[in-house]
């Protein structure tokens, strides 16, 4: 029964992460970064990235930055909005800590008290690359996944 | 009865599947080329060919959300009408060799209705989905049909009008009549010119009909974020997906049916022999081909091109400038005819 579950999920992850449909939540100086990647010299439609214009279309949604008392509600409502199955990433270090806004009135500190975080990348503002490493781990994760299934 | 007695029912049953598998496969096909090609202008490198397929794949695995305030049976059944009605287009109009399935049984008129029908149903997808985004969607993309299909219209009546006039024995709105009479070689210098407007005119109508790049107000992403397809997701959006991918098979069958109908075979014929299917072969492959680069020249260049119009800049395009051409060249082909006689 778990090994059904595995190839199931095995077969869904595979097909899922071959076109990852992006809706972008920036409201601050973390953009700066990402927007390169969408750009031509990194690209991201090579790995079948694209970043669509709704919450209802997107597989992944990109928190980037520090999110405002204000701002995260909107964040939680997209985050609803989304269809099954999700992922959220959030950029730069304000969002794992606070960042350099840690003693901030108005500034959360931690993305994952408020919606649950899949995944993380650290920098101020992160480079393309950590972007692509972050997105790299994740097909490495799929593909180990795909093994196991193989070789039972 | 022997079993060749029911061919003609085998063939009727089979032959819309096999349209629509055709269809569906090699408009996903086009739309991977589009993609990579327009990501080459770019100075991109672009996704991969299959890309298309990935994103169907994934689509169809993803949860279906029908909003709480949507009218549900409208709002399911909009994806299923659209999908239909261009495999039913497709029944209609003659692929490459072959004759088309229901050649017999409708006309250009007919067909003109069929294609008014995907963007209706998109229309009422978005209306019953109670979004406010989706209405205004819904609205442009009913200005969008209002819009194209006048110069549409005239296009489809000059042809029928000239075939009228040089064959009057044969139906003047079957396109059986266009596939076997191409009309280049039976116009004068006059006519040839106002052909070429109306091709132009023809290609211009394509762009707004599967509403790309220049033409898409309907779902203009960074200005109602989506449009009429905002509240689809999942298996509804895929098929969406894959009636967009059709519709650009359909209308180039219909340009190519006017304008381009050319077999190779009839021109090699002469120079060396082979068996039949093989010609057939060859003048499906051909056929690729023209749907291909009527693709890129529609698709692919003008979206990489041209920016986005504003909603009354399309209306005025096209009841303002291509409906003026149109009838500019119908009053040549006129000139041509009676001034020939
Ligand atoms: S991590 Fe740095 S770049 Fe990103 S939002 Fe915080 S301060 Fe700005």
């Amino acid at each position: 029964m778990v090994d059904m579950d595995k190839k199931v999920m095995a077969r869904k992850m595979g097909r899922l992460i071959r076109s990852i449909w992006i809706f972008n939540w920036f409201n601050s100086c973390g953009v700066t970064e990402l927007l390169p990647v969408v750009a031509s010299i990194y690209d991201m439609e090579r790995f079948g990235l694209i970043v669509v214009d709704n919450p209802k279309h997107a597989d992944v949604l990109i928190v980037g930055g520090y999110q405002t008392e204000k701002s995260i509600k909107r964040v939680i409502r997209i985050y609803n909005q989304m269809p099954e199955p999700k992922a959220v990433m959030a950029l730069g270090s304000c969002t794992i800590t606070g960042g350099m806004y840690w003693d901030s009135y108005n500034t959360i500190k931690r993305l994952s008290d408020y919606i649950p975080v899949t995944i993380y990348v650290p920098g101020c503002p992160p480079r393309p690359e950590a972007v692509f490493q972050a997105v790299g781990m994740i097909f490495e994760h799929v593909n180990q996944l795909k093994k196991e299934v193989k070789g039972k | 009865m022997s079993w060749e007695n029911y061919m003609p029912y085998i063939y009727a049953i089979f032959a819309p599947f096999a349209l629509a598998l055709f269809g569906i496969i090699y408009g996903l096909v086009l739309k991977g080329f589009d993609r990579k090609l327009a990501a080459h202008m770019q100075w991109r490198v672009g996704p991969p060919l299959r890309q298309p397929f990935y994103d169907v794949l994934k689509l169809f695995e993803k949860e279906n959300i029908v909003p709480k305030n949507a009218v549900p049976w409208i709002f399911n059944s909009a994806p299923i009408i659209s999908m239909g009605a261009l495999i039913l287009a497709l029944l209609y109009l003659p692929i490459g060799p072959f004759n088309p399935v229901l050649g017999n049984y409708g006309d250009l008129i007919v067909l003109l209705y069929i294609l008014a029908l995907p963007g209706l149903a998109m229309m009422l997808g978005g209306f019953s989905s109670s979004s406010p985004y989706s209405a205004v969607g819904a609205q442009r993309e009913f200005i969008m049909i209002l819009s194209y299909e006048f110069p549409l219209a005239i296009i489809i009546f000059t042809f029928a009008w000239k075939y009228s006039i040089l064959y009057p024995n044969l139906k003047a709105f079957s396109l059986l009549t266009f596939v076997e009479h191409p009309l280049w070689q039976n116009v004068g210098i006059l006519g040839f010119i106002g052909l070429l407007i109306l091709l132009i005119t023809m290609l211009v109508v394509t762009t707004g009909e599967v509403g790309r790049m220049p033409f898409d107000i309907a779902d203009a992403g960074t200005e109602i974020s989506g449009g009429a397809l905002l509240e689809y997701t999942g298996k509804n959006l895929g098929l969406f997906y894959l009636a967009d991918a059709v519709k650009i098979v359909v209308m180039g069958t219909l340009i190519i049916t006017f304008f381009f109908p050319y077999n190779l075979s009839s021109l090699l014929l002469h120079y060396f022999s082979l068996p039949h299917y093989a010609w057939l072969t060859i003048d499906f492959l051909f056929y690729l081909l023209k749907l291909f680069i009527i693709s890129f020249v529609v698709v692919t260049v003008m979206r990489v091109a041209f920016p986005r119009f504003r909603v009354d800049q399309v209306v005025k395009f096209y009841w303002g400038y291509a409906t003026l051409a149109s009838l500019i060249a119908l009053s040549l082909i006129v000139l041509d005819t009676v001034g020939g006689v």
